[in-house]
């Protein structure tokens, strides 16, 4: 205790491994194991593409938890502009090299797998505003000099992935951005402002968006509005939901899914599927699963001892939760379809590398609780 | 502010708690948001999304059931189900479409104009769903597809079931079947639960009056569908049950025979058991053939029907509207007779016309009949005796007489082509003309002309219940065993000659309705009538029946379409030299055999000229033809157990 860093910094990987959140990794594991079923599902009960992808990429980015995970938490700290910077890049990149799918520019091509920038982005805005709240005081917290950088490091890529277009990323990017800065300190006053700014910037917003995205928001106000166009989503994944019961249809005996009226199943909707497979008792589960890492991530928060750690732990955990939340909400018809992949669950590699890396980063913050960055 | 000062940090530490403290809360409200909407979703509002996902799941194809068979008197079917044979074609499980119908085509006679009409159905239609390619082939069509069914993949030879028919001769009183249409839809209530698409419904006639029992009950294929409504496989399917099959009371043979004679004739003849009211025999013609209508009307054909001006879709038995002509003299004779205005052997004058109310009315017989009294007249149609008659009847009179046998009414149920005609009378005219009765209309009424308008099938009716004695009986078409009332009735009183009972309480016994004051009068007319078939001078005689077996007693008449000028009379034009449209119809009505009489017939022959020439032969042949098959009839009426 009186030399901590000294102790800490020479861990060997017996110790690391042992100062694992073993409850983290294991809930971790077991949200891992049930999507690879919940995949397996939406392949009609085979393993397809789909399937086997998801359990591949499962595994590798599984491993990069771990390896990232070992790495002291310091490098990370040291790192975070320059991987704020290198996502950015990226986002520029797809900007100019992206590749096109159903009218968006989204991706690039990495030849072994197609990356979405805007996820790890997810993470890098949260990393920086960590380091960048960490390290100025807090009676400069609420000046306006300091606010000039956190604001634009949230705009510029909010703003690229807009345009991509992609809303529901950019809105959940900037959502990690502001709750740093609210957990950082910064007045409520600040946010009240610029919320009502925003307001009021909102009929210019509507006259940016697209014609399915005044639709889409049109569609969650009255989905039956257009029950076989844009309602026929949530329309359908409320149908397969509700008629989950309380204990489900039963393993690949999802009709909505294995019927193809469920859109989307491997990606936002994979929660519809599973909740009709396993009704109310099996949804309730993933809940709780969910809400345990939740409560695992922001317990690692609590332990360490940087601010920074502190910030980003409770940062992602927010921002994690705001994940699951705003993809629940969608698929439960409480939120319009915006397009967000559950954590962990949906297929998808980039939402899946984002997340493991943020995990993993977290479960650092665990193993060198102690070691103070600066 | 880079100092990592002990103080800075902790107070830092705890401002980041003590919000993440206010974040952590607002998680646990939305968790619990979210925990209520499952609660609201999965467990309250369950059975309505179990419901609407069982909507989605399963789709039911209705099936349409076997239509009953309508059989004729002697069980012979007239209308039934008979397989059919369709190619279908499923473009999903072709492998390349053009060489495919270029290889229908060389085995079948399609014409390119079906192939691009197909091609456009295709394209219009999910891969999965099958168009029919022939809708009714041959059975060599049939087994040459099944030959080389191994080399035209996405092909489907389907045995289905379709409303067939041995022949025309009984197109119009069967009616016909033809797809459903929405307007039947909206209309008929029965349909609302069983309308399968590409249903045939009955839509005249028999197939149409018996409809809603005869077309049984639809059964339903349940199959999961996916999304796109792709059938994946069957859960359930219910066969539906068969409609019920019906019994008439005509008689096959009669109808084909009797179809044949009216060839090409705009014509229409009617035969009906005078006890019962059975109808044996019930044609129009020209025909028209049913067979064409179940898939599908080919234009040619129904252009070619629209535009016959002998009108074969009209059934004109039961809709053809004609004045009676001098068949209605049986009826003023017994009016008169009734209302005591004359005796049978009163007598009246024909000089060949009489002039009344500053009017000439002509005798048919330009040179007149002499003296005339109710048998001559009758006999031989005097019309100026008739004029007398009508005169002193007045047309009131006439009117209950004549709607009492019949006239002016429709005679069986719901049969919607059926029309009531006219029987005229001074209230009627008042309410449906406007105007006040003139005197001469009466006259012309007393012949039957004027405004006088009935049906074939009135005009058999009246003529049967002249001949069964003079009591009331239902024409009917459905087979029923019982409401012989009016056999057992004379078969009692032969059998009992001497029963002290009175007679009306005998009618009243078997449940009869006499429409005579005295039946005498009714004997009269029939021996009028017996006279005017049998007897020299007699309109009908050239065309009688010697053989007591056939002899039947007959009425002629021929109702007029254009009035005779002076000048025509007086040049004594010739129906036959008119030009064909205004020839007037001739009419024939007889019962038969005269003895004992079993059989009434009526004879129609549009613009046949008159009645004695055109309609009496065909009537003979008829008579004799029903009257051949009397005993067969009647030895199948007597061991009735077999119910239908």
């Amino acid at each position: 205790m009186l030399q901590p860093r000294s102790i800490q910094s020479s861990l060997g990987i017996r110790d690391k491994i042992l100062s694992l959140d073993f409850i983290l990794v294991i809930s971790i594991l077991l949200l891992g194991i049930i999507s690879m079923f919940a995949m397996y599902s939406t392949d009609g009960g085979e393993f397809k593409y789909h399937t086997n992808s998801h359990i591949l990429r499962f595994f590798v980015f599984f491993g990069m938890f771990f390896v990232v995970s070992f790495i002291s938490i310091r490098f990370w700290h040291e790192t975070s502009y320059l991987i704020y910077v290198g996502v950015f890049i990226l986002l520029l990149g797809v900007k100019y090299f992206g590749l096109t799918s159903s009218g968006s520019k989204r991706w690039l091509d990495l030849y072994f797998m197609n990356l979405q920038p805007s996820e790890l982005m997810k993470i890098g805005l949260i990393l920086f505003l960590a380091k960048y709240y960490h390290r100025i005081s807090i009676e400069g917290i609420n000046s306006f000099r300091y606010l000039i950088l956190p604001i634009t490091v949230l705009i510029a890529p909010v703003i690229l992935v807009a345009t991509q277009p992609d809303l529901g990323t950019s809105i959940l990017i900037a959502a990690g951005g502001i709750v740093v800065a609210w957990l950082a300190g910064v007045r409520a006053k600040f946010f009240t402002l610029s919320g009502l700014a925003m307001l009021a910037l909102l009929p210019i917003a509507i006259s940016f968006l697209k014609p399915y995205q005044k639709s889409r928001i049109l569609t969650f106000l009255n989905p039956e509005r257009d029950p076989l166009g844009a309602g026929y989503q949530i329309i359908q994944s409320k149908i397969a939901i509700g008629s989950g019961g309380l204990f489900g249809k039963g393993f690949l005996n999802g009709s909505q899914s294995y019927l193809d009226y469920l859109p989307e199943k491997h990606t936002d909707f994979i929660f519809t599927l599973f909740s009709e497979e396993f009704g109310f008792f099996g949804s309730l589960f993933i809940l709780l699963l969910y809400a345990l890492i939740l409560s695992r991530i922001i317990r690692i928060g609590h332990m360490t001892r940087s601010n920074f750690g502190k910030l980003y732990c409770y940062s992602f955990a927010t921002a994690f939760f705001i994940y699951v939340a705003v993809n629940m909400m969608m698929v439960l018809g409480l939120l319009p379809i915006v397009g967000s992949p559950l954590p962990i669950m949906s297929y998808g590699g980039s939402s899946m590398m984002a997340i493991m890396f943020g995990l993993g980063i977290v479960m650092s913050c665990k193993i060198y609780k102690d070691v103070p960055v600066n | 502010m880079l100092s990592p000062g002990s103080g800075n940090t902790v107070i830092k530490s705890k401002l980041i708690s003590r919000r993440m403290f206010l974040i952590t809360a607002a998680k646990a409200v939305v968790m619990v948001g979210l925990v209520g909407r499952l609660i609201s979703l999965q467990i309250n509002q369950a059975t309505k999304y179990k419901s609407l996902s069982d909507k989605n799941r399963f789709r039911e194809w209705k099936l349409a059931p076997e239509r009953g068979a309508i059989k004729d008197f002697f069980d012979t079917k007239i209308a039934s189900s008979e397989p059919l044979y369709q190619l279908h074609l499923v473009p999903e499980n072709a492998k390349d479409l053009d060489n495919l119908f270029v290889r229908l085509k060389a085995i079948l006679n399609i014409t390119d104009r079906k192939v691009s009409y197909l091609k456009r159905v295709i394209k219009k239609q999910k891969p999965w769903e099958p168009v029919i390619v022939s809708e009714n082939l041959d059975w060599s069509d049939f087994s040459r597809i099944n030959l080389f069914l191994h080399e035209l993949e996405g092909v489907e030879p389907i045995v289905s079931v379709a409303r067939t028919y041995p022949d025309n001769s009984s197109a119009h009183i069967l009616g016909y079947v033809s797809q459903i249409s929405a307007k039947d839809l909206q209309t008929k209530e029965y349909l609302k639960e069983l309308a399968v698409p590409g249903m045939a419904i009955g839509k005249t006639g028999l197939e149409r009056k018996l409809d809603q029992q005869i077309i049984g009950k639809v059964g339903y294929q349940r199959y999961e569908v996916n999304a796109f409504g792709k059938r994946i496989r069957e859960i359930k399917i219910d066969e539906g049950q068969a409609g019920k099959s019906f019994k008439t009371t005509l008689d096959y043979e009669v109808q084909k025979y009797t179809n044949e004679l009216l060839k090409d004739k705009a014509a229409a003849v009617c035969v009906m058991d005078v006890y019962n009211g059975d109808i044996v025999s019930l044609v129009s013609s020209p025909t028209f053939e049913p067979n064409e209508f179940v898939h599908g009307l080919d234009k040619a054909y129904w252009n070619s029907l629209i535009k016959n001006d002998k009108k074969p879709l009209a059934n004109k038995a039961l809709s053809g509207l004609y004045p009676p002509g001098s068949t209605i003299k049986t009826l003023v004779a017994l009016s008169a007779l009734e209302n005591k205005i004359i005796r049978p052997l009163d007598t009246f004058r024909c000089k060949g016309k009489i002039e009344l109310y500053g009017e000439k009315f002509h005798c048919w017989e330009k040179e007149g009949h002499g003296i005339v009294n109710l048998r001559k007249g009758i006999q031989r149609s005097c019309d100026v005796y008739f004029y007398e008659v009508a005169r002193k009847l007045g047309v009131d009179r006439l009117s209950e007489t004549a709607k009492r046998f019949g006239l002016g009414k429709k005679v069986l149920n719901d049969f919607i082509e059926e029309r009531s005609g006219v029987v005229p009378n001074t209230k009627w005219k008042k309410k449906y003309i406007g105007q006040n009765w003139y005197l001469g209309e009466t006259l012309h009424s007393g012949i039957g002309q004027g405004y006088f308008q009935s049906t074939p099938l009135q005009l058999c009716l009246m003529t049967a219940q002249i001949a069964n004695g003079g009591f009331e009986i239902k024409p009917r078409i459905i087979f029923d065993e019982k409401n012989d009332n009016l056999r057992k009735y004379l078969k009692h009183k032969n059998e009992n000659p001497n029963e002290p009972l009175p007679t009306d309480l005998l009618v009243s016994n078997f449940y009869l309705k006499p429409l005579f004051k005295n039946q005498e009068h009714i004997n009269l007319i029939k021996d009028a009538m017996f006279s005017s078939s049998n007897e020299p001078g007699g309109t009908s005689y050239r065309h009688r029946l010697e053989n007591p077996k056939f002899t039947f007693a007959g009425k002629t008449g021929s109702s007029q379409i254009k009035r005779f000028t002076e000048a025509q009379r007086e040049a004594e034009v010739k129906q036959e030299s008119l030009p064909y449209k205004d020839r007037d119809h001739a009419l024939f009505v007889a019962f038969a055999p005269y003895k004992n009489p079993q059989y009434a017939i009526s004879v129609l022959v549009e613009h046949g000229g008159s009645g004695g020439k055109a309609a009496a032969p065909i009537a003979k042949k008829v008579i004799q033809k029903v009257l051949e098959r009397h005993e067969l009839r009647r030895s199948v009426n007597n061991q009735i157990g077999e119910s239908v």
